[in-house]
């Protein structure tokens, strides 16, 4: 029998166990770094400075942040819908090539022309590779986890494939596409404010700020996010409210794919500059982690991805300042934060409602007489 | 292609697919209980660098084993009090594990060894070494027996031997034992199990035990057995073809060593096949190492035969108030 409780306050659920929670993923981490022999207060200040404490920092801060915000609205809009995309990655891997033939055939006209197109056609084959793993679990009943992580692998042998054999000039040894000119770049913010120093963050951002507005009114704001939220809450409602799941999943996985695609537009129009293997470095799995933090909502969103922004950036800075931390303890960071945030919610949730409790008596009083009628009835 | 040929690439087959199949086995045991196990990859690659670490340091193969073995046990423990006690999302679990781990071993190899994430080579006695069955030199010289013996059963690692050793032990534990019986029961109706007064808890913990150790003998085989310490990575998603091997052989055991067999012949291939030609046409080396997941794919959709996985997977068990 557990006592009887009261869900804990909303403020305290989308800010304070999150807060919570990334302060013991920021802990169990000092310890880490501690362990190996450095000390972890110097190494977070490290990690500010590195990430806030000059324009450059800032710059690639939100330049991180810009793929993240793409990413974790992907998982989100997925989540929202009841789904686990665990296949941003691929996703925003493949996209890559929806964006490269557009800028490089593009590259000699404007970028005002470019990157509109660019956009639509990542949006298309990253929305393509998530609407394929969507068909599947509606119309064929395969658990779309297992699906986005054989895609996932299925785009990077894909990738490897194109880059080598198809987009590969001749004249290059290096597996990357052929580079693309001015026309089909986007164009850096740092053209129009030197704050920013050398920092690749881009226009991109904009787009990223664009989706966050986008899945706000699409979630909460449209009869199809409504539908979307039934069918994430009771499938079994949303199909006797006469809503469609089959083609609420498809459409859900379609969308999710396209903004994560969007990961390749900063990227291979804003940054690299052409198609190189592995250019999503993994930001498909921050944006789990973007989306648990942020709690699936656009505001959390864009604050927890420039938090991971951060640390990456900070992570960057630190391995030079200390070299006995590697910028992997970055990722061992990201990965605690899932752990806290995601798997193991329940670790202080109990705890944190009881400690509402006892400061509030009216809250108990009714919880206990909430339980109590349960229990007679 | 001649008789050596073709026993070279099933002595790789062979060499390739014991890792798979450890951690085929390994999710076996989770997913018959109930408990999805996307976290296969993250306990490898943390006993892999566990055994490479302390196989390096104290140069003994089987310390390196012990502590792979741990290493992988108390990732899995991890996981399993996220996933059954805390009733977690076992997915998100999954994924935060292997991401803890790909960060962890970089990280601490770097840190530890400073040889850009790879520990040292191991020397004598630090890895395992092939075991020459009896007789297999004397019957070497014997056309076609003589050879697939001597090649291809005889000179592997222990540790491919307990591998293959494992899939009877499995099939005799789920099929023949009471402990299979209620494991299996677990995964389709914990209420049952719940009601017939066995504690689901310990049941699946039990079963996250059994991952946790045979996890820890696959990574251990990527450092001390198959390579000569750890690399960075070393791992490189065999987690998850393990985990679409598992879903192809519908989690049964014997059908899970021939999907191994069969995706570590399509890595044998993979490997002999770069720059070779078919009909004119040259095969993409990618086309090949992308097999095994459009297979799976094809295979969840029901194309070839339905894979139907435990009733109750995903869902931690909640006693009824």
């Amino acid at each position: 029998m557990m006592s009887a409780r009261r869900p804990i306050p909303r403020w305290a659920d989308v800010a304070l166990l999150p807060a919570i929670n990334l302060l013991l993923a920021l802990i169990v981490s000092g310890l880490v770094v501690l362990f190996v022999g450095e000390n972890p207060f110097h190494a977070i200040q490290v990690i500010i400075y590195g990430a806030f404490g000059y324009g450059e920092g800032v710059g690639y801060t939100l330049y991180y942040a810009t793929n993240f915000i793409f990413t974790g609205l992907a998982v989100a809009v997925a989540a929202h819908a009841g789904l686990f995309n665990i296949g941003g990655d691929g996703q925003a891997y493949v996209a890559g090539l929806g964006a490269v033939v557009v800028a490089l055939a593009l590259d000699q006209t404007h970028w005002l022309l470019a990157m509109p197109l660019a956009v639509i056609a990542a949006g298309a084959v990253g929305g393509f590779w998530a609407f394929v793993p969507g068909w599947l679990q509606a119309k064929r009943g395969s658990h779309v986890v297992i699906t986005t992580i054989m895609f996932n692998f299925i785009a990077a042998a894909l990738m490897v494939y194109m880059v080598n054999r198809v987009l590969k000039p001749a004249s290059t040894m290096a597996p990357e596409s052929a580079t693309i000119a001015v026309g089909g770049r986007v164009p850096q913010l740092r053209e129009f404010m030197g704050f920013f120093g050398y920092s690749p963050v881009n226009l991109s951002i904009v787009i990223a700020i664009a989706a966050l507005i986008g899945v706000y009114i699409l979630v909460w704001h449209t009869k199809f996010g409504y539908a979307m939220r039934v069918l994430g809450q009771n499938p079994t409602a949303s199909r006797y409210a006469g809503i469609s799941n089959s083609r609420m999943i498809m459409i859900t996985m379609t969308i999710s794919g396209a903004l994560a695609g969007m990961v390749a537009i900063n990227e291979v129009m804003g940054v690299q500059n052409r198609l190189v293997l592995d250019f999503v470095a993994g930001a498909g799995f921050v944006g789990i982690a973007v989306a648990l933090m942020g709690r699936n909502h656009p505001i959390g969103i864009a604050l927890a991805a420039v938090l991971f922004g951060a640390l990456y950036q900070g992570g960057q800075e630190l391995q030079f300042v200390i070299p006995g931390i590697t910028r992997e303890m970055i990722v061992v960071i990201q990965a605690l934060v899932i752990l806290f945030t995601g798997a193991m919610e329940g670790l202080f949730r109990p705890s944190l409602e009881r400690a509402f409790m006892l400061f509030s008596p009216e809250q108990k009083a009714a919880a206990v007489a909430a339980s109590t009628t349960k229990t007679e009835s | 292609m001649d008789l050596a040929a073709i026993l070279s690439i099933l002595d790789a087959t062979i060499r390739l697919s014991t890792p798979l199949l450890l951690a085929c086995l390994a999710g076996l045991y989770s997913e018959r209980a109930g408990l999805f196990d996307i976290g296969l990859e993250g306990k490898m690659l943390a006993a892999a660098f566990a055994a490479g670490a302390v196989a390096a340091i104290t140069g003994s193969a089987w310390i390196g084993l012990a502590a792979g073995m741990a290493v992988s046990l108390s990732t899995a423990l991890l996981q399993g009090v996220a996933a059954i006690t805390l009733k977690g999302n076992q997915l998100i679990a999954g994924v935060a594990i292997n991401m803890l781990a790909a960060g962890m071993t970089t990280f601490l190899g770097q840190t530890w060894f400073s040889q850009g994430g790879r520990t040292p080579p191991l020397g004598e006695g630090g890895r395992f070494v092939p075991i020459t069955l009896p007789f297999a030199n004397e019957l070497a010289g014997i056309p076609i027996i003589g050879p697939i013996y001597y090649e291809l059963i005889s000179g592997h690692y222990i540790l491919v031997y307990i591998a293959f050793l494992m899939v009877a032990v499995t099939a005799y534990v789920l099929y023949r034992t009471r402990f299979g019986l209620r494991l299996r029961a677990v995964g389709e109706s914990p209420k049952a199990v719940d009601t017939a007064g066995i504690s689901v808890v310990k049941l699946r913990y039990q079963a996250v035990i059994i991952t946790g150790l045979l996890c820890g003998i696959a990574g251990a085989y990527f450092s001390i057995a198959q390579g000569s310490g750890f690399g960075n990575n070393m791992t490189a998603g065999k987690g998850y073809i393990a985990l679409a091997a598992l879903i192809f052989a519908k989690w049964k055991p014997v059908p899970a060593m021939f999907t191994c067999l069969l995706f570590g012949f399509l890595d044998a291939l993979q490997i002999r096949l770069q720059g070779a030609r078919l009909g004119g046409v040259e095969i993409p080396v990618q086309a090949i190492q992308a097999l095994p997941y459009v297979l799976t794919v094809i295979l969840l959709a029901g194309f070839i035969g339905k894979a139907v996985g435990p009733k109750a997977g995903g869902v931690a068990y909640t006693k009824e108030r």
